[in-house]
């Protein structure tokens, strides 16, 4: 949405997508109180997720998981100073619009949270407020672009502390796209049929080599070389959910995930930060779910 | 020929990089005390102030990059590098610290939160109307009469400087780099020798 004020316009595609440019090479933290907020900042988090129970524990807990208490999100926009981001359902476009009524920064419409509709996704480019959603593979991405999202973060598998489907998602993005790059002009038409994806988009896509929005990498992140590695392959910024706060030592282990997250490039120091941390967080084996957060979501 | 550097710890570093080769300049991205020494102007991105804050200890770059500034190199910073650079900050941390080279007071989001921010032209002295974007801006509140004031806006409440020098250092507080015109980037570029 872009409202003309009488010193100048908010909610442009440039305004939503320009704080995502800012959060990257950052490290975004879900956090459930405001200690964990202040640990957060502490240790060089560029944003804070505000949420009830990280998605370990939603996985744990089963049951509707749903947007958070805005009592809560408002204890940490009061705690710290960078930006709050908060869930909502899948296509629950009144839980956004109590969310940019809260004054959030960004709107994560999150997976991990139980879908509120099965078919559509909230339109957000009816909101002033930015959203960020999540993506499997590159149809899903430029749909969601589509539908007005201003990032975009592969999906992985959250609160399994395993990378192994964040990395399987990065890469099919990114394989995609670079297929798109190499094709035949007049073969794009096709290619945006299978991708089931806005043709201008793909379009945009080929001509450029990168999505519209930041790519950022979410799910399974639990330790710094796991965020050296989603950086490596293209990720411009990281999500940790659980892997902070149920590993051993979360203030060392946010410090840690932070500075491998700037210096991804140079080994020794992700090797420093990553000596002597105390164990990650236990994390599953994704064969073995129950329940795929990634599957949902279209 | 003198050799820009790109602060690259964290935030919109592709977006000045971008904006220096579309005028021909091929920066240097300064991650470590040692890429620093090899530039002799740096830029100072936007990006979240207290994370650059905290990068720029825990990477060794914080004593060198204030000695530098001290000896007089130029920079020109962006947003949190406007943060970053100015004398004192309102609505920080309380352990916020900055460099002080520019004897300004900005107010930490002093625009608003995301919902607030926006875009308008900004008439810029010698170069006319520019675009500008403000994303949770910091707000130049106060500011000493040797710096000197290259642009205003006025938000509903008189006008606050936007763009500001003090010698060879620059700040704005909002980002020219997110927008296809390089006219300020070369603006500064020309005063500080490029």
């Amino acid at each position: 949405m872009t409202t003309q004020e009488n010193f100048g316009s908010v909610g442009t595609a440039r305004v939503k997508r320009g704080l995502a440019d800012m959060l990257r090479g950052g490290v975004i933290m879900d956090v459930v109180n405001p200690e964990q907020a202040r640990i957060a900042e502490d240790a060089g988090a560029v944003a804070v997720m505000a949420l009830e129970r990280v998605p370990s524990d939603i996985r744990r807990d089963g049951g509707v998981a749903r947007m958070s208490d805005p009592q809560m999100i408002k204890e940490i926009q009061a705690t710290v100073t960078i930006p709050v981001m908060a869930k909502a359902r899948i296509g629950h476009f009144a839980e956004a619009q109590i969310l940019q009524a809260l004054d959030v920064d960004y709107i994560d419409e999150s997976e991990v949270l139980t879908p509120a509709d099965e078919v559509n996704h909230i339109d957000k480019w009816g909101f002033t407020v930015p959203f960020v959603c999540g993506a499997t593979n590159l149809g899903e991405a430029l749909r969601r672009i589509g539908e007005g999202a201003c990032m975009i973060r592969s999906k992985g598998e959250a609160g399994t502390g395993n990378i192994v489907e964040a990395v399987r998602h990065l890469r099919t993005i990114n394989k995609a796209i670079r297929m798109l790059q190499l094709a035949d002009e007049s073969e794009l038409f096709s290619m945006a049929k299978d991708l089931q994806a806005p043709l201008p988009l793909v379009l945009e896509v080929a001509a450029t080599g990168k999505l519209p929005v930041p790519l950022f990498c979410a799910g399974g992140i639990s330790t710094p070389a796991d965020a050296a590695l989603v950086l490596q392959l293209g990720a411009e910024a990281v999500f940790v959910g659980s892997g902070i706060f149920k590993s051993d030592d979360p203030e060392r282990m946010a410090k840690a995930i932070v500075e491998a997250t700037t210096h991804y490039l140079d080994a020794s120091v992700v090797a420093r930060v990553s000596t002597g941390l105390g164990a990650a967080m236990k994390g599953f084996e994704t064969a073995t779910l129950e329940q795929r957060l990634s599957e949902r979501g279209w | 020929m003198p050799r820009l550097g790109i602060l690259a710890l964290q935030g919109d570093v592709r977006e000045h990089q971008a904006t220096v080769q579309s005028l021909g300049i091929e920066p240097t991205l300064v991650r470590t005390p040692q890429q620093l020494e090899e530039v002799d102007a740096l830029i100072l991105p936007g990006g979240e102030s207290t994370a650059i804050a905290h990068l720029l200890v825990t990477s060794g770059l914080r004593e060198p990059l204030a000695n530098r500034l001290n000896e007089g190199m130029a920079a020109f910073g962006t947003c949190a590098g406007l943060i970053a650079l100015s004398a004192e900050v309102l609505d920080g941390r309380s352990d916020q610290w900055s460099f002080a080279m520019l004897d300004v007071a900005v107010r930490r989001n002093g625009y608003g939160r995301q919902v607030a921010s926006f875009e308008t032209p900004i008439e810029v002295e010698s170069l006319g109307l520019v675009p500008g974007v403000f994303i949770r801006a910091p707000r130049i509140e106060r500011w000493d009469p040797q710096v000197e004031v290259l642009a205003s806006h006025d938000h509903g409440d008189g006008e606050h400087p936007v763009l500001v020098k003090q010698g060879a250092v620059w700040g704005c507080s909002f980002h020219p780099e997110l927008t296809s015109n390089a006219e300020i980037h070369g603006l500064f570029l020309q005063h500080v020798g490029f």
